[in-house]
């Protein structure tokens, strides 16, 4: 623990996240304002006006709520795209590596090199096209393309597992590749996941603000980052708050998450840590 | 090399018929049937079938299929159920947008990237090498229609240098490039960090080979031993990146041509899916996952030419 707070970029990175982590949960309790409502008297209101601290949009509506509410959508999309990438994807390659150069091993791979083909905004577009526009066809469409991210990674690191001798002693000792996959490679993998998780995380949110931003994503009245930007755009000229104020969480959140991916490697494995940095 | 290019040649058509299958098979299952969609609700059934015949949505599934498919091969895309003319034309038109679009915005992420990472690898640990890592953690983090917006507040609504959207057509060159650059500057910005990340870690690790040393120790200069020998090896990681960003920036520009209102593939594609062409947005999907695959294939190609070692893998 004490090695995470003292690596510099982990600790910027977990503060900048927890704000908006933070943000989104206490929205579920309360926010400064609500956000459903129209209160046109109150409308495009500067930052730090009285009682809007992040001003408002051109409903009336508290920008600083926006955010607070918007943050929901984008890690609960974010964090389950993630979470169907990992579900999916690690099982398949650790079932890969454990028979490698296997029929199975060559049709895992093949159809990940397949889905690297679509990219996740192609595969967006697609879903969209025939279910209609929504947060949680978003989340099938991101998630898609996190499974051959995470079966790639998996399968490449479990490979050089399974030369090692607790592998061999397990094999010589009865058990099979799948108890031997998830008992001994799955463990040793693990910290791979969370870096590459941290990653797919933030390349989430940006995919998710992109989907929502074109209209692909959550759809009215869920506020979503990227849509508070699509709103924006026409208004830039004289309420550029409304562009700024989103956008900037959108990087605050994701550089947040690749700070602390990248910390989290440095501390993972000390030997990058003197090699390359 | 040879044998190389023929197994790369065969899993590259085996990905192209799958994706069209798996592309086809998604559309297909769509609820609603374009016919009665396209003639509203008051159609009369006897209209409906005579149009469903006329599109040809009367045959079964694979004839629909292989039709659609042998067609693809001969550059024939079909017809737009909305504007009854052929998508082959409406395609190729938006592709003088979005495909300049995208070698224009690699061209200056390349251009950024590559002196970027060298300066940052030569000079590892610099106040220059610090600030490079600084500029491309904070440009990989910024989403780039978001950067669109904020270069169209500043450079086409406050300075006035460049118009905020649209396009004038390919008449004036000067003029169609020039509004091409504002786009193409926010796409290039994320992958011109990546890439430029790429190549300095690419070059850090050859600059620590042997063959590095040895140059040195011969009498070459740094800066010919960088040239000759460490940035020709730094090259082979590079290439490979630049080849998936393509993907990214055929992607990125579908979302980018909204900020500008540049009638590119992306705006054919939504207004496509708000009129359930379904035929359009099938065709136009298909295309640029062929792109891709035909760019990695490229890549993976020139990666065999440059490293020798490769051809015998896989």
């Amino acid at each position: 623990m004490k090695a995470l707070l003292t690596n510099r970029n982990f600790a910027i990175g977990l503060l900048l996240t927890s704000v908006f982590v933070a943000g989104a949960l206490i929205s579920f309790l309360w926010t400064p304002h609500d956000t459903s409502g129209v209160d046109i008297a109150n409308k495009l209101k500067k930052p730090l006006s009285e009682g809007y601290l992040l001003g408002t949009d051109h409903f009336g509506r508290d920008i600083l709520s926006m955010i607070m509410v918007g943050a929901r959508t984008s890690i609960a999309v974010a964090f389950v795209a993630v979470g169907i990438g990992i579900v999916i994807g690690v099982p398949l390659g650790l079932a890969a590596a454990a028979s490698k150069g296997s029929l199975m091993d060559e049709v895992i791979m093949r159809s990940n090199d397949l889905v690297f083909a679509f990219p996740s905004l192609v595969i967006a577009i697609l879903i969209t096209a025939i279910f209609g526009p929504s947060a949680v066809n978003a989340i099938i469409a991101i998630g898609i393309f996190n499974v051959p991210v995470f079966a790639r990674l998996t399968r490449g690191a479990a490979l050089s597992l399974w030369q090692r001798d607790y592998v061999l002693s397990a094999q010589v000792a009865g058990k099979g590749p799948a108890r031997i996959s998830f008992e001994h490679i799955l463990p040793n993998v693990t910290n791979l996941l969370i870096v590459q998780g941290t990653i797919q995380f933030s390349l989430g949110i940006l995919a998710e603000a992109g989907l929502s931003y074109v209209g692909l994503g959550a759809q009215p009245p869920i506020p979503s980052w990227g849509r508070m930007l699509a709103e924006s755009q026409t208004m830039i000229s004289f309420a550029p708050h409304m562009a700024l104020l989103p956008g900037l969480a959108i990087v605050f959140t994701v550089l947040g998450l690749n700070l602390m991916g990248d910390g989290l490697r440095d501390i993972f494995d000390p030997r990058i840590r003197r090699e390359k940095r | 090399m040879l044998r190389y290019t023929f197994s790369r040649l065969q899993s590259l058509i085996l990905s192209l018929v799958v994706a069209s299958i798996v592309i086809f098979a998604t559309v297909e299952i769509v609820p609603g049937d374009p016919a009665s969609f396209m003639l509203g609700m008051n159609a009369q059934p006897d209209t409906i079938a005579a149009l469903r015949e006329q599109l040809g949505l009367d045959v079964p599934l694979w004839q629909r299929y292989l039709h659609w498919a042998t067609g693809l091969l001969g550059g024939d895309f079909g017809t737009s159920y909305t504007y009854r003319t052929a998508i082959a034309e409406m395609i190729a038109e938006r592709l003088w947008i979005s495909l300049p679009l995208a070698i224009y915005a690699l061209t200056l992420s390349t251009l950024i990237a590559f002196p970027a990472g060298i300066l940052a690898a030569t000079r590892r640990g610099s106040a220059a090498d610090v600030s490079v890592m600084g500029f491309t953690q904070l440009g990989v983090a910024i989403p780039n229609f978001w950067f669109a917006m904020l270069m169209v507040l500043v450079f086409a609504i406050n300075l006035r240098w460049f118009s905020a959207g649209g396009f004038p057509g390919w008449e004036n060159p000067l003029l169609a490039m020039k509004a091409l650059t504002l786009p193409a500057v926010a796409l290039a910005l994320p992958q011109a960090s990546i890439l430029a990340r790429v190549m300095r870690s690419a070059l850090l690790d050859t600059l620590s080979e042997d063959y590095v040393r040895t140059a040195r120790a011969k009498g070459l200069t740094r800066r010919q031993t960088l040239w000759r020998h460490a940035l020709r090896n730094a090259l082979i990681p590079v290439l490979t990146i630049i080849g998936l960003q393509f993907s990214f920036l055929m992607a990125g520009a579908i979302i980018i041509e909204n900020v500008f209102f540049l009638p590119g593939l992306g705006r054919l594609v939504f207004q496509a899916i708000s009129q359930r062409d379904l035929i359009v947005v099938e065709s136009v999907v298909m295309l640029l996952v062929f792109a891709v695959i035909i760019v990695n294939f490229a890549v993976d190609i020139a990666y065999a030419i440059v490293d020798p070692r490769l051809r015998g893998n896989r």
